[in-house]
């Protein structure tokens, strides 16, 4: 495996007797004997009327901290190191997280298109990290770099606001591009509390996508496959080769987050196609 | 050695149960292009592809990023023999 690169803390200490050392030794360590294993090397002497007295000698390892602190943390390095970068990793650490936030010079490329290669090294660290643990250690792996996915969630949620108000005037719905499971969330949760306002998500992983529709019962007419429909039945065809009934499908089979499926299709596609594009 | 392989190696050592079975070789396309074949022992295979190429994928993305340092193009080929 990888090699580690920090040395255990190892020190020798005498004093009168094994346990006054012992002590001190974990004084100066700032440490509990719980963090390390011990070597008497000489148990010391009292001698006798203050002749042949000897001190007692320990040696104290502080024992190598949880692999799960190393893991992520020699992971990366080592990545990094052989990328040529240099990056400073700092590591938060919590029962059942580790955040991992990087500094440095060269944060574009580690963070990649669109956070790219920032979620693929969350993904990857999250691997190493959960190698070997069951499901109740399982830890949630976050990388991020300065702030990275802060600015992102602000710009997604606000993106997500101006389309829904967008959606809600025109009534047309509209497919952001392709995010990740994660930013994809953000959009569902944000919008939730919009009262005319449904999200939902089209494709297949990589290519998933939300979403943001006006509510159907906000949409008086449409009515899938109805004959006649009302007053919107000139748009009720969806263009040809509109992948969204069959997204659509998908995504009302796979736990769309709408509760109202929707029926009908009111934008044509190649509008909602270039809209995107911006 | 290259530093796309190694960055390839280390990320695949770290992922499988058996890092030593783990070997890439670097294959010269010319033009600037870099074909990296990755070979794991057998039972490690699902290890670096995962389910739907998931892992495949995000190692292809860091092996990209170190590869846009030099401009270079590189392809990482997942091989079993």
């Amino acid at each position: 495996m990888l090699k580690d690169t920090s040395q255990p803390k190892q020190i020798e200490k005498n004093a009168k007797s094994v346990n006054d050392a012992l002590e001190a030794a974990l004084k100066e360590l700032n440490v509990t004997i719980d963090d390390v294993e011990y070597v008497v090397l000489d148990e010391g002497a009292k001698g006798f009327l203050g002749m042949g007295a000897r001190d007692a000698v320990v040696r104290v390892t502080v024992k190598e901290k949880e692999s799960e602190k190393s893991s992520a943390v020699e992971f990366l390095s080592s990545v990094f190191d052989a990328m040529g970068l240099d990056i400073e990793i700092k590591e938060t650490q919590t029962k059942d997280s580790v955040a991992i936030e990087l500094f440095g010079d060269n944060m574009g490329i580690v963070i990649g298109k669109r956070g790219d290669t920032l979620d693929a090294l969350q993904y990857l660290t999250s691997l190493v990290v959960n190698q070997n643990a069951g499901e109740e250690k399982y830890k949630k792996v976050t990388v991020d770099t300065e702030g990275y996915r802060a600015k992102r969630l602000e710009s997604l949620e606000e993106l997500a606001k101006r389309l829904a108000e967008k959606v809600e005037k025109n009534g047309r719905k509209f497919t952001l591009e392709p995010m990740s499971p994660y930013e994809r969330r953000i959009i569902h949760s944000t919008l939730q509390n919009y009262e005319k306002i449904t999200t939902y998500s089209i494709g297949d992983e990589p290519e998933r996508r939300v979403v943001i529709a006006v509510k159907n019962e906000y949409h008086k007419p449409s009515r899938r496959h109805h004959s006649s429909g009302p007053k919107n039945s000139s748009y009720t065809k969806p263009a040809e080769g509109y992948p969204a009934v069959g997204g659509y499908n998908k995504a009302n089979g796979t736990g769309a987050y709408s509760t109202k499926p929707l029926y009908s299709d009111f934008s044509s596609y190649s509008e909602a196609q270039e809209e995107n594009k911006e | 050695m290259s530093f796309m392989k190694e960055v390839l190696e280390i990320i695949a050592k770290s992922l499988v149960e058996f890092p030593d079975q783990v070997s890439v070789t670097e294959i010269d396309n010319g033009e600037s292009s870099l074909t990296l074949e990755l070979r794991v022992a057998d039972s490690d295979m699902g290890k670096v592809i995962g389910k739907q190429g998931r892992i495949a994928k995000a190692i292809r993305a860091v092996v990209k990023a170190a590869a846009s340092r030099e401009n270079k193009r590189v392809t990482v080929d997942i091989v079993q023999d």
